[in-house]
């Protein structure tokens, strides 16, 4: 039995008899990633603003995260109660109306999340016709005195503040960040992982067999890619209901293009790689090939990529909302809020909002971006 | 040696990566005399083209630095003196050739260009002038019809050519000192033999200094006064050539002359089992022109060769670079397309698709050259060796795919411990092992081996020798070994082929070849191969 034999030289000599999580290669660009202080801390900031928003519902609603009544524990985030249980007549309980919040008070408690506004709940105590200045910007008397007791109702609380004001329909335009950040970067991330995998297959496939099908593609793609997407949304905006899932589509037709160019040349220069002819000799059948030990050369040039498709996906998406073609009316987005702001330019709050969501988006992604690129760049060394 | 034309003393060499200083040469001294080649020798990395480089300050700087020496050039010290100074002796007193003739030419010029270009900045030429200076070099040089090359871009010149206009370019300006660092390894081994005793006819005749840098200890030799032995960036012996060969002092001395690939090939047993055969094999690829891509004629890569392969024994396949040998290989392996019959274990296998070769492509396995290339860097030696042994037996549990790595890795004499490292830890060398051991996982029968050694050192080139020929005795394996280089060729192969330009110029058994050849291209390449002795007259390619 050799082989048992020179299993246990190798944990005599202390010897790692497993492989490391991640590859020596892959140790290295996370450490040139880290160098890259700026991009460094923008992945962090990004994250927790993203885990955050997957949160938005515990974040800003107008439901209790947890409420206790007649002794039972209710979930109102989670669950929908009928008003019946407290007394009420509507189907779906406005937890927001006073006398259902006193009903609940008076038989036990609730706890509200920090903003008490979804992002379409409608404000009807404002103090001025919306849209409304930022809570902090009146006096107490000014802000309470849409509320049946005045300053001492116990309703006006600095849960029921409008931090950032509120838009031309009252809404509370934090809340409606939070949803519409979520709903960008939802919508980017799905758009880009969706087009990546569509592009790199045919990037691949044309770079690995190149000849008559790399030719009738590559023609196939210049036709494809001189349809001016826009006025074909525009065209199907009016044909179907616009959605999230039908925009989606549309612009998933268009966008896989973007990476079908890097992949290719990069399998058309690597299929003739020494390592790639050991492979078939060994009889390696092609789609192993092009997965085992093509694509990871490839993946560079793609994940360099990625930031970037991210973020133009992100601004279509902003751009078809700013038109009003985009997400279906009442959606948190921050192109409506552009839009917004671009209409009601006696309240800057908005704009201002609006422009500052996009752009620290925008950079952070760009930011990390850059410092992926330089942690995948093997010429670039780091002090 | 006050007389010496350069002297070197206590030369450093360090460079810095990632904030480290990495010592390449360490005090390193010796003096070339007027009219002296020396040569210095070693193995790759031991610092021996650095050394070169920093006579005429070439070293990327300020990455590279000199922490102490001197490079002492008619009194005054190189490593001192400001940039202008070293232009005026750079190209001018001291000038240098290099390996790769190729990239050292500007693609974009003609020949009359790039020559000329040397002597109007140093000399202050006019065109007519330079352009009579230009066709008395390359005359001298040795290059045919220079009138007609003048014009000539370097992609139209071959290796050989190209490393004359480099000399040419070198002389122009009769340099008292020629640094030529490995000048003919790109080469195949008969330009070799032409470069070689044109360099040593040329030093004569302008009383020129040389200093010769190469590992191929028969080149130091034929061409060196005195030699100089590098390692590890250190000088470990230095002394008259015959000194240096008759009487080695160094133990790393004595390890560098003992290098030489030796043993004998296996028995010629003309009964063995044939398990490869080709009949009157062509490869042969069209060249097409105009609108309609007609094929107007073919180039000949390989044009009606002959081959049998018989277990336990090898058929050496050598000729000079073009001549078709490793398309020849792939034929056979059904790597590309080809024409003529090829049998596998007596079936035949020319008329099967690449999917009804896969089940076969276990039993005939490829080491290619390059053992850089040849490996892919993002996978771990396990998962590169366990490659094959997926596709042809994927019933196998991890744990008996790990036991037959394990097996195999000792048995190329590489440490099992180091299968999950990657590619880039390893030596040339041991990559080489693990291309072989990929290869003699999966038990084959018959193995092509495209070069296996010739992209590693001597000493390394010897240790990879035996190694094939011990894998061979005890698997009774078929090897097909291509090689330009007919010292590698004697102690493997048994039977050998001789190819030039597509076709079999002689066919024998090692035997007959090396010792009786019949044709006088084979005398050519033995010459050229063993004793570095160019032929005259049109034999070889120029």
């Amino acid at each position: 039995m050799p082989a048992v034999r020179v299993e246990r030289r190798a944990e005599a000599k202390g010897l790692p008899a497993r492989r490391p999580w991640l590859s020596p290669i892959n140790q290295r660009r996370w450490q040139n990633f880290r160098a890259n202080r700026r991009g460094y801390w923008s992945l962090w900031i990004f994250l927790v603003l993203f885990v955050l928003s997957l949160f938005a519902e515990f974040l800003a609603n107008d439901k209790p995260i947890l409420a206790s009544y007649k002794g039972e524990i209710l979930f109102p985030v989670l669950v929908d109660y009928p008003e019946e249980k407290f007394g009420g007549f509507l189907a779906v309980t406005n937890y927001r109306d006073p006398f259902i919040q006193e009903e609940i008070e008076a038989n036990g408690w609730m706890i509200w999340p920090p903003i008490r506004y979804s992002y379409r709940t409608v404000n009807s105590e404002i103090p001025e016709a919306a849209p409304a200045k930022p809570s902090w910007l009146y006096t107490k008397e000014e802000r309470c005195q849409r509320y049946e007791e005045g300053v001492d109702d116990p309703r006006c609380t600095i849960g029921n503040w409008n931090w950032l004001g509120t838009d031309d329909q009252a809404r509370d335009v934090l809340s409606r960040v939070i949803y519409g950040f979520r709903i960008s970067v939802l919508f980017g991330l799905v758009l880009t992982a969706a087009s990546a995998m569509i592009g790199v297959s045919a990037g691949a496939v044309q770079g690995y067999f190149g000849g008559w099908t790399d030719l009738l593609f590559q023609r196939f793609i210049e036709i494809w890619s001189s349809v001016p997407v826009l006025y074909l949304i525009l065209i199907i905006a009016a044909v179907l209901p616009p959605g999230f899932w039908v925009l989606l589509g549309i612009m998933l037709l268009f966008s896989w293009v973007a990476f079908v160019g890097v992949v290719r040349a990069e399998f058309l220069r690597a299929r003739n790689f020494e390592y790639v002819a050991a492979a078939r000799a060994l009889g390696v059948p092609n789609r192993t090939i092009m997965f085992r030990h093509l694509l990871p050369n490839a993946m560079v040039a793609t994940l360099t990529f990625l930031p970037f498709i991210l973020n133009g996906s992100i601004t279509t998406l902003t751009s078809l909302d700013f038109l009003g073609f985009g997400l279906p009316p009442g959606s948190p987005s921050l192109g409506e809020l552009l839009r917004q702001g671009q209409r009601n330019l006696d309240a800057p709050w908005l704009g201002i909002t609006g422009f500052f969501s996009l752009s620290i988006m925008l950079s952070l992604l760009i930011f990390i971006g850059e410092a992926v690129r330089d942690a995948f760049d093997p010429r670039k060394t780091f002090k | 040696m006050s007389e010496a034309l350069l002297s070197i003393r206590d030369l450093s060499v360090a460079f810095a990566q990632g904030g480290e200083q990495t010592l390449a040469v360490d005090r390193v001294s010796f003096d070339i005399a007027p009219g002296e080649t020396v040569a210095l020798v070693g193995e790759s990395g031991s610092g021996k083209s650095v050394t070169a480089l920093s006579v005429l300050k070439l070293l990327p700087y300020p990455a590279a630095s000199h922490p102490s020496g001197q490079i002492l050039y008619g009194g005054r010290d190189l490593l001192a003196g400001d940039e202008r100074e070293l232009r005026r002796v750079r190209g001018n007193e001291i000038t240098m050739i290099f390996q790769e003739p190729m990239t050292s030419l500007n693609p974009l010029h003609t020949i009359e260009k790039q020559i000329g270009e040397v002597l109007k900045l140093h000399r202050g030429m006019g065109d007519a002038q330079a352009r009579a200076r230009t066709l008395e070099l390359l005359a001298q040089v040795g290059i045919q019809e220079p009138e007609r090359r003048l014009q000539a871009f370097p992609h139209q010149l071959s290796g050989g050519q190209r490393q004359r206009v480099m000399i040419a370019m070198a002389l122009a300006n009769e340099p008292k000192l020629l640094i030529a660092d490995e000048p003919t390894t790109a080469l195949d081994v008969t330009v070799q033999a032409q470069i070689l005793a044109l360099l040593a006819r040329l030093r004569r005749e302008n009383d020129m200094s040389m200093l010769f840098i190469t590992h191929d200890l028969g080149i130091v030799r034929k061409v060196a006064d005195r030699v100089c032995v590098m390692t590890g960036g250190r000088i470990v012996e230095s002394g008259p050539t015959e000194t240096i060969f008759s009487r080695p002092q160094h133990a790393y001395t004595r390890h560098l002359l003992a290098a030489e690939p030796k043993g004998e090939p296996p028995r010629p047993d003309p009964n063995a089992e044939k398990v490869m055969e080709g009949e009157r094999i062509k490869v042969w690829f069209p060249i097409k022109k105009g609108l309609l891509r007609r094929t107007v004629d073919h180039v000949k890569g390989v044009d009606g060769v002959d081959v049998t392969v018989r277990a336990g024994q090898t058929l050496g396949v050598v000729g000079e670079s073009g001549s078709g040998k490793t398309t020849l290989g792939l034929a056979l392996s059904r790597m590309i397309a080809s024409q003529g019959e090829i049998r596998f274990a007596g079936a035949r296998i020319d008329d099967r698709s690449f999917r009804q070769m896969r089940p076969l492509r276990r039993q005939m396995q490829i080491v290619f050259q390059d053992p850089y290339g040849s490996l892919s860097p993002r996978m771990s030696v396990a998962e590169i060796i366990q490659e094959g042994l997926r596709i042809h037996e994927p019933r196998l549990s991890a744990e008996e795919r790990d036991r037959m790595v394990v097996d195999v890795l000792e048995e190329v004499g590489l440490d099992p411990a180091a299968r999950f490292r990657y590619p880039h830890e390893f030596s040339g060398g041991q990559r080489q092992r693990i291309a072989i051991a990929r290869a003699m996982i999966l038990k084959p029968r018959f193995v092509m081996l495209d070069e296996p050694t010739s992209a590693l050192d001597m000493s390394v080139q010897a240790q990879v020798v035996d190694l094939l020929r011990d894998l061979q005795r005890r698997h009774d394996l078929a090897y097909l070994f291509i090689s330009h280089d007919l010292k590698v060729v004697r102690a493997l192969a048994n039977e050998v082929i001789v190819m030039r330009a597509g076709k079999v110029v002689e066919a024998g058994t090692a035997e007959q070849i090396f010792h009786s050849p019949k044709t006088d291209y084979t005398k050519a390449l033995i010459a050229a191969a063993f004793d570095i002795e160019a032929v005259p007259g049109g034999v070889v390619s120029e």
